[in-house]
């Protein structure tokens, strides 16, 4: 197997009593969609911030691209080319969607120490953001407020945000959430357009979507990583079909 | 791909554009009429008051860039003035009347001290960050009340205005004004240009989202800390001016009082457009210049006003031009 784009060794997390993240060990490989599925509070979105830097494990070691991320903020994460969608959208709704994606661009390209000069008017921050909105479907919605987008769009500008970081990582979390069963068949063909030319660790409750797009599935419970492998060994496997597909797939 | 065309939201945009264009050209041309027209009335003493005007105004516009660009309510923005009229009277009683010297003094003892402060508020958010940049405004008033030897409590006269290489350019009234005049018409082209700039657009980001905003990349603290100290660079500016205008320094311009009167300026005008700032300074200092020739109990009326204005017209004075238009249009 290439080497791995991200590894987590024996992440252990707890808020007061309660774990949530308990001796979790994986690897996300180069090239590879890995998914991360599990029950509600099963600890994924936790997961997720531990590994973008929001919140700080209490033991256990995160490399990212060949370097100890451990004590690194979210933001030094993010310059080193982790990108993140979150669960609940989050983006600028003020801004409209064409800025909200040069953001990202701008957060990648030179200083944002520059004190003159427009900002919304300079092309070489605007061409890759439309390029970005161009490829989840959003290029003709560039100039609309994002608040003012449907909740689809807006779940696809989030993945356009991502895209514009150029990544060496895609974290997605619940990127479906939400989404009305034409808006996921739209972003499913958008993330398997992305599959290969990103390594994508996707966490996701939508087991159509999992189980179309992943190479590797890890499955998440109480805070453990339960069983690892392709999709098709893990819908095989009789301990997940007991502990969380049983009750998901019926 | 398609070209980045504008649809309808565009165009909208562009509609009202002539407003938010003109009238902040009507508003300095206002000033720069107003001593025409004060030439027949009390000149020394208008020309004074609009003077004190546009001094406030520009420490307004330096806290709009933070409360509504920014959303950092600073509580303390009064120790910035304090602090640059202090910078003048200083250098002054130890015979430095000269503002190539006390102009630069001015502006970075009240960016340094921003900075210094607003590295410790800025860890904060909230309510703790307006308690935080009071006290440090408190602080300030109370250290300038113990200068002894510059007058402590009574403050310090200024023998003479700032002079510039000999020439003595604030001595006269007129030539005075229009110099502040063109303070507040470069503060305002500055903060213009600030706030559109990639930094404006990080740090009005910030605003809208502080956690979508570090997973992008950005040291969040970072921006707010450049626009904090760019804000008391501009509380500087405006404690040189008032120094000079009224040829006095005074603990009592750092109080927190001064400091809420600025918070009362931004929002009676309209936050986060910049010349709501400025048409809120205007209104503040001649409803309360006008009501207090009218009675001494001149507060008592003046409170219950500037409640009912937030109350009413949210969005300040601006807001509610706004919405008259729209009543009268639609």
């Amino acid at each position: 197997m290439a080497e791995a784009v991200l590894r987590l060794e024996s992440l252990h997390k707890s808020f007061g009593g309660l774990t949530v993240t308990s001796n979790v060990t994986f690897e996300v490989a180069a090239g590879e969609l890995h998914a991360v599925i599990g029950p509600n509070g099963a600890g994924k979105t936790t997961l997720i911030n531990q590994i973008s830097g929001l919140i700080a494990p209490d033991s256990g070691r995160i490399f990212f691209a060949g370097r100890d991320v451990t004590d690194l903020s979210a933001p030094a994460r993010a310059a080193l080319g982790l990108a993140r969608s979150f669960q609940i959208t989050s983006i600028l709704p003020g801004f409209s969607a064409i800025e909200n994606v040069a953001l990202a661009v701008q957060a990648r390209t030179g200083s944002s120490f520059r004190f003159f000069g427009r900002a919304s008017g300079e092309e070489a921050l605007n061409m890759p953001a439309l390029a970005a909105l161009d490829e989840v479907g959003l290029a003709a919605r560039a100039n609309v407020l994002a608040g003012h987008l449907s909740h689809g769009e807006k779940r696809a500008l989030e993945l356009a945000i991502a895209l514009a970081m150029e990544p060496k990582l895609l974290l997605l979390d619940e990127p479906m959430a939400g989404a009305g069963r034409e808006e996921s068949q739209h972003l499913i063909a958008a993330l398997s357009r992305l599959k290969g030319r990103f390594p994508i660790l996707l966490v996701e409750h939508d087991m159509t979507a999992v189980f179309a797009l992943a190479d590797r599935i890890s499955v998440l419970i109480y805070g453990q990583i339960l069983t690892c492998g392709t999709p098709e060994a893990v819908r095989a496997d009789p301990q997940v079909i007991a502990a969380y597909l049983g009750e998901e797939m019926e | 791909m398609t070209a980045p065309s504008a649809p309808a939201p565009a165009l909208r945009y562009r509609a009202s554009m002539p407003v938010r264009e003109l009238l902040p050209i009507a508003i300095f041309l206002g000033f720069a009429l107003f001593p025409l027209a004060a030439a027949f009335g009390a000149e020394t003493y208008l020309l004074d008051l609009f003077m004190r005007v546009m001094i406030f105004a520009i420490a307004a516009l330096g806290l709009d860039l933070l409360v509504g660009y920014g959303a950092l309510v600073s509580f303390g923005h009064a120790a910035f003035i304090g602090i640059g009229a202090y910078a003048v009277g200083i250098l002054a009683a130890h015979g430095i009347a000269d503002m190539s010297i006390s102009l630069p003094v001015a502006l970075i003892a009240a960016t340094l001290f921003a900075y210094l402060t607003g590295a410790i508020c800025l860890r904060t958010s909230g309510v703790y960050f307006i308690m935080i940049t009071l006290a440090f405004g408190q602080m300030a008033y109370f250290f300038a009340s113990s200068l002894a030897p510059y007058g402590g409590d009574d403050g310090l006269t200024l023998h003479a205005r700032s002079t510039l290489f000999g020439l003595s350019p604030f001595k006269h009234e007129r030539l005075f004004y229009y110099i502040v005049l063109a303070c507040l018409i470069g503060c305002y082209c500055l903060c213009r240009a600030l706030v559109v700039s990639r930094f404006g657009r990080v740090f009005r980001g910030i605003r809208e989202n502080a956690t979508r905003m570090a997973t992008l990349g950005f040291e969040i603290r970072r921006y707010q800390l450049a626009a904090y100290a760019i804000s008391g660079a501009l509380g500087g500016l405006a404690g040189f001016l008032l120094a000079n205008a009224t040829d006095f320094v005074s603990p009592a311009y750092m109080s927190w009082q001064r400091s809420g009167e600025l918070i009362i300026m931004i929002i009676l005008g309209g936050l986060g457009t910049l010349h709501g700032a400025i048409i809120g300074a205007l209104a503040y200092m001649l409803l309360g210049e006008w009501l207090s020739g009218l009675t001494e109990n001149w507060h008592m009326i003046f409170g219950p006003l500037l409640v009912l204005i937030v109350l009413l017209a949210r969005g300040g004075l601006l807001g509610l031009a706004a919405q008259l238009r729209s009543r009268i249009r639609g």
